[in-house]
């Protein structure tokens, strides 16, 4: 079953200096259960492609689909983790992790069991009453990843959910959130321009073209491994990594 | 044997008491010497006053309704600031939340920001009349401008995207403004709160320096008048101490707060 379904969108900004065409006729499809990357050239328009999908912005043409509704506004469908991990500092990172239910009205005890659960199954269970700032960057991002969690959300938005952290925490980062979204049966779309993260975490890849962004092409790299850093170990992922590189510079 | 810790941590009380005991000797030595230099008739105490005479005024004015002029002015002080805190919080909250009335509103801000509000004063008085009220819209005037612009700015510090975060979860505008604008601004507005503290004495004295027939600030403009330098001078420096003790209260609301964050 299709989660997300984008069809036909583009999006021309207004401004000053006249119109700038960020997307055209961009069409893809997330299945249930798949984790996909989005890849593409710097300033293509891949965040704008989220912020579509979030409602936080309307395209100018064509419309999107989240659980078979169109998207018209900021709703509860979508889980949108940004670069930075956002956590509230004044909240411990047991409030954090509600916040999303919070703002929904969504703070039922069952959700809150929900959410509690996540917390010490995902190795926060004893930093419930911690502020963020006393957790690594690394548990940080997990926190995160709770939080949007916890509201259940039919599809999650990663914005390079991984570029704030260092080289060694993003890789076990990566992991990490990986385990988890597969654990939980998740959707995933990933925006990221760093190639290896895409080849080594999805499903699918979705390249897009210099700006105004389409579809370029689509892969499915077939590195049967269950972990982005076991892939990354795998003989095909540089074949991969290569391909889209390519197919990314062209 | 203590450790090298034990050894860090006595190196530091060291530092500590090192700096107070000199801070106390900055005070005990200007006290003295003033007193030295009066005492001796190097300098004219009928124009410097000295620190025996300034106790000695003190005492006599105790005798009198100083406890009266402390209470009005520190009233009057208090008022303008809870007032202009209060009033200003909410006007920036306004400006935060329409776009419209910020763009418009700005440049009559910087005007009034640049303005010398004491110029207002005849107005003031006309408008309200010459008693405690004057001195409190005095104080009013001067502490709300920079509020207005110091806990908007502190408001608009807020990172876009956890503003972005909260959209995304579908968040209204007044989610936004209690979940995350006004938790995020309370350090900004507790140091809003400790110049406000400074800015309401300057808008206290200057109200009574225009209008007033009680007060501390009335004290010290009487005193100059009539040539009683000790009783500027005695006046001052309760000033100083009633000043320094409203501090001190702000900086203990200040140490509460962050203690339950």
């Amino acid at each position: 079953m299709e989660i997300l379904e984008v069809r036909g969108v583009g999006l021309t900004y207004q401004t000053m200096e006249g119109e700038t065409q960020a997307l055209t006729d961009l069409d893809f499809t997330v299945e249930e259960g798949e984790f996909v990357a989005i890849v593409g050239p710097s300033g293509c328009g891949k965040t704008t492609i989220l912020s579509i999908t979030a409602g936080l912005l309307a395209p100018t043409e064509g419309e999107v689909f989240v659980g078979g509704k169109k998207v018209t506004g900021p709703g509860t469908d979508v889980g949108y983790m940004l670069q930075r991990d956002q956590l509230f500092e004044w909240r411990t990172i047991e409030k954090n992790v509600l916040l999303g239910l919070e703002i929904q009205h969504k703070v039922t005890p069952e959700a809150v069991e929900y959410a509690n659960g996540l917390i010490d199954k995902y190795g926060l269970k004893d930093f419930k009453k911690h502020f963020p700032r006393q957790l690594s960057g690394g548990m940080r991002q997990r926190a995160a990843l709770i939080r949007t969690l916890a509201f259940r959300p039919k599809i999650l938005l990663l914005d390079e959910p991984f570029s704030a952290l260092d080289f060694q925490t993003r890789l076990n980062v990566c992991d990490d959130v990986h385990a988890i979204i597969k654990s939980e049966h998740l959707t995933a779309l990933l925006v990221t321009h760093d190639i290896s993260e895409a080849v080594s975490m999805a499903d699918k890849i979705i390249v897009l073209t210099p700006r105004p962004a389409t579809v370029k092409n689509i892969y499915a790299p077939d590195i049967d491994r269950p972990t982005p850093l076991k892939r990354r170990e795998s003989p095909k992922f540089s074949a991969w990594f290569d391909t889209i590189w390519k197919e990314v510079s062209i | 044997m203590k450790t090298a810790h034990e050894r860090f941590l006595r190196k530091q009380r060291l530092d500590k008491v090192r700096i107070l005991s000199i801070q106390l000797a900055v005070l005990v030595g200007f006290i003295g010497l003033w007193e030295l230099l009066a005492d001796t008739g190097a300098i004219d105490s009928f124009i410097t006053s000295s620190p025996s005479r300034i106790i000695k005024m003190f005492g006599q004015l105790v005798s009198q309704d100083i406890f009266k002029h402390m209470g009005i002015t520190l009233l009057e002080c208090i008022a303008g600031f809870i007032i202009s805190t209060v009033l200003g919080s909410v006007i920036a909250i306004l400006l935060w939340w329409s776009d419209t009335f910020r763009r418009v509103a700005e440049p009559y801000i910087v005007v009034l920001n640049s303005l010398p509000k004491i110029a207002l004063g005849p107005v003031i008085i006309v408008w309200v009349g010459a008693g405690y009220k004057a001195i409190i819209m005095m104080t009013v005037l001067i502490c709300i401008i920079v509020t207005v612009i110091s806990v908007l700015n502190g408001f608009m510090s807020c990172d876009d995207g956890k503003i972005l975060l909260l959209k995304s979860m579908g968040a209204s505008k007044l989610q936004i403004l209690f979940r995350l604008i006004l938790p995020y601004s309370i350090p900004n507005f507790i140091s809003v709160l400790k110049i406000n503290v400074g800015l309401a004495w300057v808008g206290t004295i200057m109200g009574e320096y225009l209008v007033s027939g009680a007060g501390l600030g009335y004290l010290i403009i009487y005193g100059g008048q009539v040539f009683k330098l000790d009783l500027v001078m005695t006046s001052t420096v309760i000033l100083c101490v009633l000043a320094a003790l409203m501090y001190v209260a702000v900086a203990i609301v200040e140490k509460q707060i962050r203690k339950r964050r």
